[in-house]
């Protein structure tokens, strides 16, 4: 069940299989529970709006957290995840109702056939635009 | 605004320890969208090797979220979250973090350096278990305005 794509199988260039996450307000609410990151940003408009934000978004570390399911799902294993990192470049609005989806994709950067890690370059877009950049995991295989 | 440059390589920890709890990995988990059976399922975790469940990769940030919390609250330092965004973060994962691990993190603002009217603060927390075992190593990039 958690068996690691094989290091032999993987080779610059690969294409992992695209993923989306669909954030609603609910979803914001249940990530600021888990996270015990309860900056207002993240739930009020009114407080969105007196740092001068145009409305509710996401926090950071929930987009980057479900962006991490691209490479888990395609490695099989999520503690084959060694380093992980990215800019946060354009906040991501979440409607009162309805919801915004982030769409995932990314390619395999580099093989290290010495030390069985592969890099994995992620794009992340949200209603188009690029939301977070200089995405990267490396994942240990063997 | 102006940040004290010797902020630069002091320290702040998280008061207390951490205990990983099975139902906030799971709630984060959940919260991500991070369905893996490790994530979740006990019997799943301890056939792949582990004491417990296993928290997804970002987890950790949690655990390392008091030490700079700490900083926040020293009068002496002087930063509002409110004037402060988040600009880049990474991990490096030692060993995966496992309910009923009891975890420490300490924070070091490693750099502190002026931007366009800002102030550019790098702070890594290391999170290690009580017994000195490292587990995350999670950097901030924070842009305080």
């Amino acid at each position: 069940m958690t068996a690691r794509r094989p290091l032999a199988s993987v080779a610059v260039g690969d294409v992992l299989p695209g993923v989306s996450f669909a954030i609603d307000r609910a979803g914001l609410v249940a990530y600021t529970a888990a996270s015990r990151d309860f900056n207002a940003i993240h739930y009020s408009d009114r407080v969105a709006a007196l740092v001068g934000l145009p409305g509710v978004i996401a926090h950071g570390m929930l987009t980057m957290g479900a962006a991490s399911r691209l490479v888990t799902d395609w490695v099989g294993d999520p503690t084959a995840v060694v380093a992980y990192s990215t800019r946060f470049t354009r906040p991501v609005l979440v409607p009162e109702v309805g919801e915004v989806v982030l769409e995932v994709t990314g390619s395999v950067r580099s093989v290290g056939p010495g030390t069985g890690h592969v890099v994995v370059d992620l794009v992340v877009t949200c209603d188009g635009a690029t939301v977070l950049t200089k995405t990267r995991a490396t994942v240990a295989l063997t | 605004m102006t940040v004290d440059p010797t902020l630069a390589g002091r320290s702040y920890s998280a008061a207390g320890t951490y205990v990983v709890g099975r139902e906030a990995v799971r709630h984060f988990a959940d919260a991500v969208g991070a369905d893996h059976p490790l994530h979740h399922d006990v019997d799943a975790a301890r056939a792949a090797g582990f004491s417990d469940v296993v928290a997804p990769p970002t987890f950790a940030v949690v655990v390392a979220q008091p030490a700079t919390d700490a900083m926040m609250a020293d009068p002496e330092v002087g930063l509002e979250y409110s004037r402060i965004v988040h600009g880049e973060q990474t991990f490096a994962h030692h060993e995966p973090i496992v309910a009923g691990d009891e975890l420490e993190a300490r924070m070091t603002v490693a750099s502190v350096r002026a931007a366009a009217g800002a102030a550019m603060l790098t702070l890594v927390t290391q999170v290690t278990t009580v017994s000195g075992e490292p587990r995350s190593t999670v950097t901030a990039l924070l842009v305080h305005r």
